[in-house]
């Protein structure tokens, strides 16, 4: 039991009272549609992100059926190709992005100490575009008018001419629209992660959980700009008859593959990242001790998300480069693999120095390196052009991207979702069941993705809808399909254990693991304040530093309980010295009137209808104005001219 | 377990594992040191973990916070820079293999690229075909790739690495079989509703057999023979069929189709979605939407009595 | 569950205050940057990559192209115009500064007629711009070939951004007349002017690339 979470004397029922007054939402289904709270919001992220994984993933299992057998014909061409191209986008738009920065919304304030997010209406804002966007794509599968260009839509055949009809559009301004979301969210945990870090929290002792999520969020805020650029220049070239991706009018189909994998590649970092967080985290409460090599951990971290912009063209080893780019681009996706082995590397001896205790969050990280390493390896063969050129575009990429996206991405989460579900919920959840889960979605995705290796080595491209019998393929793509099978009930376990823990589970303690983190150092789930007192932090385990619970404890002073109102405290940049209170705001409307007046103008934009997309800016615009005017309630603090 | 399935799998299969071509052997032996190094990172990697599992799985109070940084530093990046540079050594070395092009005198094959099949034409010859290439054995032949249309992506695994067909561009790669014998290739870049049929066969042999052939390929095709075949040709060249196929020396010089002076001899129908043989190729005629839906050529609508004249003259094609 | 050996060592005496109260980093400490400062400096940073990302795409098509830049048949840019539009635009970031630190001293009056004067010049722009695609349009339009496709969006992506600008100029004016600013609230004029900033040195690299790159 953590001592820090015990009532402090120092913040007494009185102080309590005043909190709750100034930080409870009412219950009211207003109230339900103008929170601000990071909590909610962060576990929307995750139950919205969570259905378009399922989404996603019902896709995935219909394109199984299809590819069962040679010659089916389950499925036609024309819906096999919506299907993948929703499955791609979807998981890597829809799900892992968000379902990672849903855990992020919802950790990094109580990791820090913090009481919500720097601009909580943004993170608001945020959420609601993620919401419409995904609903804006997803709605058009019913409709027959899904995205068919698969998830980097090579130009030209996504062109007018190739590609008649919504689908591109769809994809175009979805994945534009969505990009506003992820722009909003990056911006805001960098700078709460700057400025809102609990006192004493300096760089060295920041969570690498929030590094992993900081550092993420740079590489979104000079990452998307490619994707949004490209997808900008592809809708003006559908719509309005530009000609950038046209070489008959001097434009270029190469230009649309670099700007898309300038953002793609950093992707599937930005991807994978904030899951190495998830292992960096969960990894010292298992092993009984910190994580070691911090500050490798840290640097390797921060060299992926800087080296991952120089390595975009080994998507594009095939397309008849000069053979020199080739060689830099080869050279550069090699190291790239070394900050990732710095970090694997560190984990091992973590855990050969711990005193390891297995439970399910534990075995989905153990599930994790297995299947990432493999992953890795595929990855660093790819490197070497010889060996892509030969490979690219067969199953054996199918494989080594899902061995790093669900075992790099998706056990991290599933070990996320059992590890914080208890202070998520305040709910414990049945460890035979998660057991049994683990060990269906553990061989369930190997026995999905290994045989896709062996496919594609022998010959087998992606993207068929069919193949042909007789090649050496029925085996492996029949014991895939079962394989997805077992996957899909494995996951399903896990939604079960989800369900049974919030109807059946018992109470969850502050503290079940005895984790490192501030997040545990507050009731489960927490109070809408977060923090009675803001801690003060000492140590890089502030969870396991008497010090920190003490500086909540009796003789905290007034300005870490800021209980006039809904503040929270700012610290500098760096060492994380107290600056002053800031205030934060109260719950409004007015993020989901901009966020439905972008749905306005999105979805007028594909439909053509453009006074009602003017329509949607206006509202949007103004409601902006409104929200941002200077209230005359609250002065600003003195601005220390420099 | 892989290795087994993976050597012990020849027949039929277009594996890179099994290449009968020059740039596929470099490419597979790459593999296999590659293959190799992983596995013995692999097991090192699972020993170390089989270790933690076993041997440090007891309760109690928090251990000593030492912080072994140098020996992650040694074991994460020290030992992979090591494998890394060697292995990236190895790399170059294939690479500039590969990319080592044939010169100008050697058998030079423009393929051009369509939804959803492949045009093959033999530079400085008359001889044109589709979804076929025949090269002679042992020698370096030099392949153009352009498209008409979208990208598309040429792959013999079994002879040589990809290259991209480029909207706008023509990239250039080459072939060069070390036994005779035929090759399934297949479009390797989405190209949208019959990506999964755009298929191509080459066919090596010994260079008599391959000259032989080009200089049939080059002629004009063959004259009908029989009174079916006779009826055939006219009702190919002033039915529909004209205005998309070609047959050389007839009125019939549609470019929206392949090229049919030697469909007779081809290996399939549609870029291997259908066998060629009688029954498929009346199938074909009278609606290719069914074999392989959403293909660029409609159903036609020839009349019952004619239907076997054309397939007897299309069948004589070669 | 797992409960026991929670990793923790014994709280000495119960906790009692000996750590110094967080009051002590308040008196050494300035009051620092605000967030929404930082929020304002990401967001330009990331409108900056757009910015560069859209500018390297030009480079990348007019070498890929060919030859002739522009192609055949359309003039490389007349200059003196553009010229002008750089003589309005860029020194007006400096009625903006003036207005701040003039508002940092509670100077309501500096404030405001400093913002006008900005606003006006940006107006100016976007006028004499108005002037230039009535002119141009009549030689190409943005469907011509891919460089009056480059042409007006490159331009005309500038020109909404200095729209947005100007609207939160504008807004900035308002709130500054309705008196919502004085000498310890003034962290939005400092914000927006940020963006101004942004606005104003961007057109420099655009300047450069679509006006004067085509003469190299
Ligand atoms: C989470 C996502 C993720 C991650 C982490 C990675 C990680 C890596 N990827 Fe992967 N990749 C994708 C997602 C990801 N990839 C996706 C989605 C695609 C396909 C897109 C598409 O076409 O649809 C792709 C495709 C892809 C290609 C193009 C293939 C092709 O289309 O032809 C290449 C080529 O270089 C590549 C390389 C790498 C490398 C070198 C790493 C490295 O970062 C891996 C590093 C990790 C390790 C190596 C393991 C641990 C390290 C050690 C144990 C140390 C010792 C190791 C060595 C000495 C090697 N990836
Ligand atoms: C994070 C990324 C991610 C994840 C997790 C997955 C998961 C899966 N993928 Fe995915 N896949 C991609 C990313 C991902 N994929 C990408 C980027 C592509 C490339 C697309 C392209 O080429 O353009 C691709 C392509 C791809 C192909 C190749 C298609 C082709 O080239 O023709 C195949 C084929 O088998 C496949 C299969 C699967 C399967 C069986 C799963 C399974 O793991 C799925 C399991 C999940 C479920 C079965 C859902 C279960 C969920 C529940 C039961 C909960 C339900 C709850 C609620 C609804 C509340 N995927
Ligand atoms: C509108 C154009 C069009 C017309 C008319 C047309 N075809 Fe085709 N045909 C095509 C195209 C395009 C293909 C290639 C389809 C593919 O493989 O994707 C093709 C393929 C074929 C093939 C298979 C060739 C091969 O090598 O795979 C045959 C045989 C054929 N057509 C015969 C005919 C006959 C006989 C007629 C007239 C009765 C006809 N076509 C009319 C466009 C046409
Ligand atoms: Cu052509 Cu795929
Ligand atoms: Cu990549």
């Amino acid at each position: 039991m953590s001592a820090v979470a015990e009532r402090p004397a120092a913040a007494g029922s009185e102080v309590v009272d005043r909190l709750a007054t100034h930080w409870g939402e009412a219950p009211t289904v207003r109230g339900w549609f103008a929170t601000v709270d990071h909590k909610r919001i962060g576990r929307r992220y995750l139950v919205t992100a969570g259905v378009f994984f399922g989404l996603a993933g019902v896709s995935a299992m219909a394109m199984r059926t299809q590819l069962a057998g040679p010659e089916a014909g389950l499925l036609s061409p024309q819906e096999y190709n919506q299907l993948f191209s929703m499955h791609g986008t979807a998981m890597i738009f829809l799900f892992a992005t968000p379902m990672l920065f849903g855990f992020g919304n919802f950790l990094v304030p109580l990791m820090i100490g913090a009481r919500d997010m720097a601009f909580p209406r943004l993170n608001a804002f945020g959420y609601w575009v993620f919401l419409f966007a995904g609903v804006f794509m997803w709605a058009s599968l019913p409709a027959g008018a899904a995205p068919n260009g698969g998830w980097f839509a090579y130009v030209p055949l996504t062109d007018e001419v190739n590609s008649p009809g919504l689908h591109l559009d769809v994809y175009t301004l979805g994945l534009l629209f969505l990009g506003i979301s992820t722009t909003a969210g990056a911006i805001n945990f960098i700078v709460t992660a700057l400025k809102l870090r609990a006192p004493g929290m300096s760089l060295n002792r920041v969570p690498i959980f929030v590094w992993a999520i900081v550092a993420t969020s740079f590489m979104v805020l000079f990452a998307l700009p490619a994707l949004n650029l490209d997808n900008a220049l592809l809708f003006l070239d559908r719509r309005f008859g530009t000609h950038f991706f046209d070489p008959d009018a001097g434009g270029n189909v190469l230009l649309w593959q670099h700007l898309f994998w300038i953002f793609g590649h950093p992707d599937v970092y930005i991807i994978v990242m904030p899951a190495l967080g998830i292992v960096s985290a969960v990894l010292p409460a298992f092993c009984r001790r910190g994580l070691v090599a911090y500050p490798l951990v840290v640097l390797g971290i921060v060299s992926i998300a800087i080296i991952s912009f120089g390595v975009w063209a080994h998507h594009m080893f095939a397309t008849g480069l000069p053979q020199l780019s080739l060689t830099f681009f080869s050279a550069a996706s090699s190291i790239i693999t070394i900050p990732s082995g710095l970090q694997l590397f560190a984990w091992l001896t973590t855990m050969l120095l711990g005193r390891l205790v297995i439970s399910p969050p534990f075995l989905f990280v153990i599930g994790f390196i297995i299947t990432f390493v493999i992953g890795g390896f595929t990855g660093a063969m790819f490197a070497l052009t010889a060996f892509d050129q030969q490979i690219t575009d067969s199953y054996f990429v199918v494989a080594h991207f899902h061995y790093v996206l669900f075992g790099g991405a998706v056990f991290p989460i599933l070990a996320a979702t059992y590890f914080w579900l208890p202070k998520i919920t305040g709910r414990m959840f049945s460890q035979r069941l998660a057991r049994w889960a683990f060990w269906l979605v553990f061989i369930g995705m190997n026995v999905t993705f290994f045989p896709m290796h062996l496919a594609g080595l022998l010959g087998m491209p992606r993207r068929v809808y069919t193949y042909p019998g007789g090649l050496g393929w029925d085996p492996w793509n029949l014991l895939a399909t079962v394989g997805a099978y077992v996957l899909a009930a494995g996951l399903l376990l896990v939604v079960v254990s989800i369900v049974h823990a919030l109807r059946r589970g018992r109470a969850a303690p502050d503290d079940p693991w005895g984790g490192d983190g501030l997040e545990w150092a507050t009731s489960s789930p927490p109070e809408p304040y977060n923090f009675a007192v803001l801690p003060e932090v000492h140590s890089r385990y502030p969870g396991w530093d008497p010090r920190t619970s003490d500086s909540v404890g009796i003789g905290a002073t007034e300005d870490r309980i800021l209980a006039d109102g809904r503040r929270t405290i700012r610290t500098s940049e760096l060492d994380g010295r107290y600056e002053q209170p800031v205030e934060m705001p109260a719950e409004t409307v007015r993020p989901l009137v901009v966020a439905l007046g972008l749905l306005f103008v999105f979805g007028g934009l594909l439909f053509a209808w453009y006074w009602v997309a003017a329509v949607g800016a206006v509202v949007a615009g103004v409601t902006v104005a409104g929200w941002l005017w200077p209230s005359d309630r609250s002065p600003e603090p003195a601005q220390v001219t420099a | 377990m892989a290795v087994l399935v993976l050597t012990g799998c020849g027949g039929d299969s277009p594996s890179t594992l099994d290449p009968a071509g020059y740039g596929a052997r470099r490419v597979e032996g790459l593999w296999w040191v590659l293959f190799w190094i992983s596995v013995v990172i692999f097991v090192e990697v699972m020993v170390i973990l089989g270790w933690a599992l076993v041997f440090r799985r007891r309760v109690g109070t928090r251990v000593r916070t030492n912080d072994p940084i140098r020996f992650v530093a040694l074991t994460g990046a020290g030992l992979p820079i090591i494998i890394l540079v060697a292995v990236y050594g190895l790399g170059l070395r294939d690479l500039a293999a590969l990319g080592d092009h044939p010169d100008e005198s050697a058998v030079t094959i423009d393929v051009i690229g369509h939804k959803w099949w492949w045009e093959v034409r033999y530079a400085g010859t008359d001889g044109v075909t589709a979804n076929e290439i025949h090269i002679p054995v042992d020698e370096t032949v030099r392949v153009r790739l352009r498209t008409d249309d979208v990208l598309h992506s040429f792959w013999v695994p079994e002879l040589m690495p990809k290259m991209d067909l480029i909207t706008g561009r023509t990239n250039e790669t080459w072939l060069h079989a070390e036994r005779t014998g035929s090759y399934r290739g297949q479009c390797a870049e989405y190209c949208g509703l019959q990506h999964a049929h755009m298929s191509l066969q080459v066919v090596a042999q010994p260079r008599a057999e391959f000259d032989a052939w080009l200089t049939r390929l080059a002629a004009p095709a063959p004259t009908p023979r029989t009174e079916a075949q006779r009826r055939g040709q006219v009702a190919f060249v002033q039915g529909t069929c004209a205005a998309c196929h070609t047959v050389r020396g007839t009125a019939a010089n549609g470019v929206v189709g392949p090229d049919l002076s030697d469909v007779g001899a081809r290996w399939s129908l549609g870029a291997g979605a259908l066998p060629n043989d009688r029954g498929h190729l009346g199938g074909w005629i009278a609606n290719p939407q069914t074999g392989k839906p959403g293909n660029a050529m409609p159903p036609q609508p020839v009349p019952a009595a004619e239907l076997p004249n054309l397939i007897a003259y299309l069948e004589s094609l070669k | 569950m797992m409960s026991a050996g929670t990793p923790r060592e014994p709280t000495a005496a119960g906790g009692v205050a000996t750590v110094p109260g967080a009051s002590v980093f308040a008196v050494e400490t300035p009051a620092g940057r605000s967030t929404g400062w930082w929020g304002m400096v990401l967001l330009v940073a990331t409108e900056a990559t757009l910015f560069a990302v859209l500018l390297g795409s030009y480079f990348y098509l007019r070498f890929q192209a060919g030859p002739h830049w522009p192609p055949v048949g359309i003039e490389p840019p007349e200059l003196v115009r553009p010229f002008i539009m750089t003589a309005l635009l860029l020194p007006s970031s400096l009625p903006v500064i003036w207005a701040e630190r003039g508002i940092r001293r509670g100077e309501q009056w500096r404030l405001r007629t400093g913002l006008a004067t900005t606003i006006l010049l940006g107006l100016s722009f976007l006028a004499m711009q108005a002037t230039e695609y009535a002119d141009n349009l009549e030689l190409f339009t943005f469907t011509t070939d891919v460089y009056g496709s480059l042409f007006y969006t490159i331009t005309g992506f500038h020109g909404a951004h200095v729209t947005i600008g100007l609207l939160m100029l504008g807004w900035l004016l308002v709130a500054a007349f309705r008196g919502s600013f004085d000498a310890r609230r003034h962290e939005r004029v400092r914000i927006v002017a940020l963006y101004w900033h942004f606005v104003d040195l961007v057109w420099v690299a655009i300047l450069f690339t679509v006006y004067l790159s085509p003469w190299l």
